[in-house]
């Protein structure tokens, strides 16, 4: 192939589509003057490096040049009967005692979510209210991923139409969790994108759980989401999302993270749903002696291709980051790890490390890890570990001869192996809340 | 009468080497064998097969238990119907905490077996009073199964095991093995308090010693992959005595 060829190959019928989709739907997407200015570079941004593929080397796993066929339409905002179908599975969705915000076909649904008795220090707005009528910090922070070179990023800032905005004020303590929910009504097949915003006030303390479903019978349909999250010095921020979209489903998710100096982030991704999704991670500490745990656990059968991307970005000294993350794939499921670690050149006395560990139930599965190191500061402590590999079948037998059915006994061990990535979480509560969601995986699995 | 269990002119191969060359054992209810033999005479092997292990071709013979053919089932399905394995080297499984572990596989015997679950308050007071006849703390069933437990602490967990399922077929692979002289005690009284008319016990060790506290109706030798000679109790000690060396012809 030679470059004129490659250069002509470069966009694709999907991303030439999203480009068309964009110009469809500008008007009705909110915010106006500098807000739809961003929107525009955005896309342009999008529309000059198109889909990304395996030669991106971020994306080299994941490749939407090949498996992202189709481009369908922005979602219509839910009627009657798709916020009823969501009411069904909202009520096995939402955590007891937690706030739910519920967003319907990406768009935010008044009628199933809970703004009641908000707490002291706690507002809660729309993202389209806050960019049509929001102030600018917020707008601006909302708006920070322009940075971002990455593609799906860009083309969630452009097409973004409604999410969450949670704003958490210095020295508030929130005892309820909040939970955002993202529901696929699902009668036809359709596109949404959010975003949401959660500032954690400096000394705040907020738990947050995201959870991504479908109602009943949901056709396929395309999740683009995206959450800018600051933590304040001295604050602490639990978070939990469980993907667990349909199984057709196609997610794409992305998380903007600054931590502050001595704050705590604790957030632990299980992805189980979706039929090829991608959850990326950018952290960064902004502050010194910031401590963030990042867990994470694929759980993936049939024909699944799940990628979770973690960056840490280590830019002040004194950090502390600790990512463990375990896949388990049955059947032709496929699991991608890609964590990279950044230690710039300030970044004295950083304590990184990072350990992956995939299981796999079948000959078929595939799990690909690809840990990175760099680092630019000399006084240090990072590590990294990654391995591969199957059920131990002496541990098997042995359940066996106690009277556990195969499934049963396998069950059992890959409740331990994912064990391993749980225990991390150290809000109780949330704790439970993902092993619930491995434990609905396993039940699935017969 | 049925015999609980009967293994007849059993051949084993492991990795194309043929290691039990037909070996033949009755056992019937209520009676308490002991198979005594060196090293590597196949005793293991034989306890694996009956358990069901994977990786043993059997190449010869037949095990019945109570008449059915034992070989057909999976390993679950044997444990379900009171087969019961205590293991020379019980495996540390992290991540597994000891008292699910238990009350999983006491439910999964029951389901299997059309009876009701146990339900948790009665399991864990019969967890309890087991663990308490055998001197076991409670911190240990907290832990991950056998995780971190000294040898002597498996060998205790295995007897636990066997007193709460309550099988009808007990084998005991080398479960003195490891125990200080009290333990051996306690572990033995154990066993002793589930022997019953309908229950048998096969007893693997090395050391007569053991025989004086479980004392059994049946001496074997095993050598070789094969029984060479059966006895009675007197036979143990005729061993500790003069060794296996006279065997070796036989064998
Ligand atoms: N997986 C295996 N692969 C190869 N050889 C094996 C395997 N398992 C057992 N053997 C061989 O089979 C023979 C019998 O072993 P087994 O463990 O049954 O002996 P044993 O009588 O239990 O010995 P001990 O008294 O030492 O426990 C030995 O020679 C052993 O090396
Ligand atoms: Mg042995």
């Amino acid at each position: 192939m030679n470059v004129a060829l490659a250069k002509t190959d470069m966009k694709t019928d999907t991303s030439r589509a999203l480009s068309e989709a964009f110009a469809n739907v500008r008007e009705r997407l909110p915010g106006t003057g500098s807000v739809a200015e961003v929107r525009q570079r955005a896309l342009e941004s999008f529309e000059q490096q198109g889909l990304p593929h395996r030669r991106v080397e971020d994306w080299k796993y994941t490749d939407l040049r090949t498996s992202m066929r189709e481009v369908l339409p922005l979602a219509a905002a839910p009627d009657e009967a798709a916020a009823s179908r969501a009411a069904s599975i909202l009520k096995s969705t939402a955590v007891k005692g937690a706030r739910q915000l519920v967003l319907v076909d990406g768009v935010y649904a008044p009628q199933l979510s809970n703004l009641g008795k908000l707490e002291k220090g706690l507002a809660i707005r729309t993202l389209r209210d806050a960019l049509e009528t929001g102030g600018e910090a917020v707008r601006d922070q909302l708006l920070s991923s322009k940075q971002s070179t990455d593609p799906m990023v860009s083309l969630n800032t452009a097409m973004m139409t409604d999410g969450v905005v949670i704003e958490v004020s210095e020295g508030a303590e929130l005892a309820q969790p909040i939970q955002i929910i993202h529901i696929a009504s699902g009668a036809v097949p359709a596109a949404m994108f959010t975003r949401s915003l959660l500032r954690v006030g400096n000394k705040a303390k907020v738990t947050l759980i995201e959870s991504f479903v479908a109602a009943d019978g949901a056709k396929s349909y395309q999740a683009h989401d995206a959450l800018v999250v600051s933590v304040g010095s001295h604050a602490r921020l639990d978070h939990v999302r469980l993907m667990e979209d349909a199984r057709d489903a196609f997610n794409v998710s992305t998380a903007f993270v600054t931590v502050g100096a001595h704050s705590h982030f604790n957030t632990f991704n299980l992805t189980a749903g979706g039929q090829l999704s991608r959850y990326q991670a950018f952290i960064k500490f902004a502050g010194e002696h910031a401590r963030v745990e990042t867990n994470g656990v694929n759980l993936l059968n049939g024909t699944q291709h799940g990628d979770t991307t973690l960056f840490l970005d280590h830019a002040v000294p004194n950090g502390a980051s600790r990512e463990v993350f375990r896949a388990v794939l049955d059947d032709r499921g496929h699991s991608v790890f890609q964590g990279r670690i950044i230690v710039r050149p300030d970044a004295q006395k950083t304590d990184a490390k990072m350990m992956t560990r995939a299981l796999l139930l079948s000959d078929e599965a595939e799990a690909d890890n690809k840990p990175e190191l760099e680092i630019f500061a000399d006084d240090v402590t990072c590590g990294h570990g990654a391995t591969t590999g199957a059920l131990d079948q002496s541990l098997l037998f042995y359940l066996r001869a106690r009277g556990l059915p195969e499934k049963e006994a396998q069950a059992l061990l890959i409740e331990a192996f994912v064990g391993e990535a749980i225990e991390s979480i150290v809000d109780d509560n949330l704790r439970d809340i993902a092993v619930g969601a491995a434990r609905r995986w396993l039940a699935a699995r017969g | 009468m049925t015999a609980l269990l009967e293994v007849k002119n059993l051949q084993v191969r492991v990795e194309e080497r043929e290691i039990l060359h037909g070996l033949t054992l009755t056992v019937n209810p209520g009676e308490v064998h002991a198979i005594m033999g060196p090293n590597g005479s196949g005793k293991s092997t034989l306890s694996h097969v009956i358990a069901g292990k994977a990786g043993y071709e059997v190449t010869g013979g037949e095990v019945l238990y109570k008449g059915e053919d034992l070989l057909e089932m999976a390993p679950n399905e044997r444990a379900a119907k009171g087969v019961f394995l205590a293991f020379q080297y019980p495996v540390e499984i992290p991540g597994v905490a000891t008292m699910n572990f238990l009350h999983t596989a006491l439910n999964a015997q029951r389901k299997a077996r059309g009876e009701k679950e146990i339900l948790t308050p009665d399991f864990l007071k019969k967890v309890r009073e087991v663990a308490k006849s055998l001197n076991i703390p409670q911190d240990m069933l907290k832990r991950g199964v056998n995780v971190g437990f000294s040898g002597g602490e498996k060998k205790r967990n295995e007897i636990l095991q066997m007193a709460l399922f309550e099988p009808a077929l007990c084998i005991l692979d080398e479960m003195d093995s490891g125990l200080d002289i009290d333990a051996l005690r306690v572990a033995a009284d154990g066993v002793n308090a589930l022997r019953s008319k309908d229950r048998a016990m096969v007893v693997i060790t090395h050391y007569q010693r053991l025989l004086n506290y479980i004392v059994p109706d049946v001496v074997h030798v095993m050598s070789k992959g094969r029984v060479v000679k059966s006895g009675g109790k007197e036979l143990a000690l005729e061993l500790e005595k003069s060794g296996y060396a006279q065997f070796d012809d036989a064998a």
